[in-house]
């Protein structure tokens, strides 16, 4: 069952075209990885799944329905959850009103301080719940984006470069969060570590100049032809 | 002792304070500070949507004079008394704010500043031109018959000074709950990162939307208090003086604390009082200091004492 697709998805920036054309299926359950080089549009392409981005031309349809007209918050609420690729945290708030934050949109009031507790605890921030957001390093902000992303319990969960600026020890503590995340929520991750990709990804979808150049298994995507060429820069 | 209960302890003893300071302080001052608490619940009114919303607005005079003419216009035209006329006034304040909220909000940043002027101004310009109602520039004078709220006479200065310490507290107490409450977070959110609080599933428009009704229905509050304790409906409240007095007081006090609206009032007062029993350049004493605060306390009184002593101030 697709839980998320998207047909003829389009979006130019004043005549650059940035996405162009995209039809995307994701399955339910399913961890797919978004991959490709610099400025190939991968941003932008989930920029348009949330709402962030309006798009020149195109659909979406989430769990079976056409969400192209909600505003992104109509669309985080149906169980969307996006983390920033540029670190986008409330620097002047502490962490744990953060995730505070993120939770209460969907939790009862009582609920709010055992789930913020729970996603603190899952990325390792839970004994720095007090500082300020701004405080921490750039790898614990990113950590922090996980966090809030997970506090929202999203049924689609969208990861902009989450290990980028992650220590060796974190991203191995990333993946096990992701495979375990998986269990309940299907995920989008955009990657630029391709131990990352090869260890998590069910499907990868790879994007070059705004389109899908292709999709497949890690392993086929790591045999494609086309794929080196991309990233070589010869394509 | 939790943050809370310091936060409740501190509030309460501060409204205890001023209550009782009605008993010991000279007559000048106690008149002073009636009108101090309700200019004061003005700038709490404004807070709610600079301090915590960080939008700043400069049509302010336009909701404090909404609900200053609401309660005067009707007693002035039909007789309303007190109580009727102070709801009035708010009512007028509630359809005012919701409108240029609604109207002002598709803009942002400086956009919302020059808009929110432009409709304060508009405000000022219609009551001028209805002068043959408004009585114009040179406004009325509410009639101390006029002023008897449930058999108690506004005019007296005991009563009056006990009317402005219950509007005082009832604007601070209803800020505090605001900010602790999640709505409340929320819009603090919304101040220090808009495109994070959407992308976290919060319609931003709706909720900002709200803190514009709330901030300018609690400036006309204040304006329809003032307007009768102190007598007087005119056309002078309604400048852009007094959309600039809200955010100095503000600033000083500190932008984003409960308290820092109280202080910053007190202060200015009492800056521009002593200094011009000193001299009659007194402006300039008061410009000095002003600039002072603003390169040494940055944050405002109550903001400095925040980032250095107490974190959990509200
Ligand atoms: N708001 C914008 N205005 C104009 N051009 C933009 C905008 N956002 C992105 N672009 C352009 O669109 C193209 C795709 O950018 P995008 O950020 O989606 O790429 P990306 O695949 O995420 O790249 P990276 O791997 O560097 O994050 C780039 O050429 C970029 O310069
Ligand atoms: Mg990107």
């Amino acid at each position: 069952m697709t839980i998320l697709s998207t047909r003829g998805l389009s979006k130019s920036f004043a005549g650059l075209k940035a996405v162009q054309g995209v039809d995307l299926n994701l399955p339910k359950g399913q961890i797919r990885a978004l991959i490709g080089p610099n400025g190939a549009g991968k941003t932008t392409l989930v920029g348009l799944l949330c709402g962030r981005i309006a798009p020149t031309a195109g659909t979406v349809m989430f769990d079976g329905q056409d969400i192209s007209n909600l505003p992104a918050h109509k669309r985080i609420n149906l169980g969307i959850a996006y983390t920033f690729q540029v670190t986008s945290v409330f620097a002047n708030l502490s962490v744990d009103e953060n995730v505070a934050l993120a939770a209460r949109r969907r939790f009862s009031d009582a609920k709010v301080a055992g789930v913020v507790r729970d996603a603190l605890e899952k990325v390792g921030l839970f004994d720095r719940a007090d500082q300020n957001a701004g405080d921490l390093s750039y790898g614990h902000q990113r950590l922090l984006e996980i966090a809030m992303g997970l506090a929202q319990q999203p049924r689609l969960l969208i990861l902009d470069e989450p290990t980028q600026g992650l220590a060796e020890a974190e991203v191995t503590d990333f993946k096990a969060l992701v495979r375990d995340l998986a269990k309940t929520a299907t995920v989008l991750l955009i990657e630029h570590n391709m131990s990352v990709v090869m260890e998590l990804a069910d499907q990868v979808t790879v994007l070059n100049f705004g389109q899908i150049l292709a999709e497949g298994t890690p392993a086929e995507i790591h045999a494609n032809q086309l794929v080196q060429a991309a990233y070589l820069g010869t394509g | 002792m939790s943050d809370l209960r310091k936060t409740a302890l501190l509030h309460f003893g501060i409204l205890a304070l001023l209550f009782g300071l009605q008993f010991i302080l000279p007559a000048y001052h106690h008149g002073n500070l009636a009108r101090i608490m309700v200019l004061a619940s003005y700038a709490i009114g404004f807070n709610i949507l600079f301090g915590y919303t960080g939008l700043l607005s400069l049509g302010h005079a336009l909701f404090f004079a909404a609900g200053m003419y609401g309660m005067g216009m009707s007693v002035h035209l039909f007789e309303f008394s007190p109580a009727p006329a102070l709801i009035s006034g708010l009512v007028v304040g509630v359809i005012v704010s919701a409108a240029v909220g609604f109207l002002a909000l598709r803009t942002a940043g400086v956009a919302f500043m020059i808009v929110t002027l432009m409709f304060a101004q508009a405000g000022y310009l219609t009551i001028l031109y209805f002068g043959a109602f408004t009585r114009g520039d040179e406004g009325f004078v509410i009639q101390q018959s006029e002023r008897i709220l449930w058999g108690i006479d506004l005019s007296d200065a005991t009563n009056r000074y006990f009317a402005a310490w219950v509007l005082f507290s009832v604007c601070l107490i209803f800020t505090l709950k605001l900010v602790q409450a999640p709505f409340g977070k929320t819009l603090i959110a919304i101040r220090e990162n808009e495109e994070r609080a959407r992308m976290l599933g919060y319609d931003v428009f709706s909720r900002k939307l709200v803190a514009v009704i709330l901030s300018g229905s609690m400036s006309a509050l204040a304006g329809a208090s003032y307007g009768l304790l102190f007598g007087y409906v005119g056309a002078s409240f309604a400048t852009v003086q007094y959309s600039i007095f809200p955010l100095l007081w503000v600033l000083l006090g500190g932008a984003g604390t409960v308290l820092g609206p109280l202080v910053g009032t007190l202060f200015m007062f009492y800056l521009i009082d002593l200094s011009s029993g000193v001299t009659s350049a007194y402006m300039l004493i008061a410009g000095v200091v002003l600039v002072l605060l603003t390169l040494y306390a940055p944050q405002g009184l109550a903001g400095e004492l925040r980032a250095r002593v107490w974190r959990w101030l509200p």
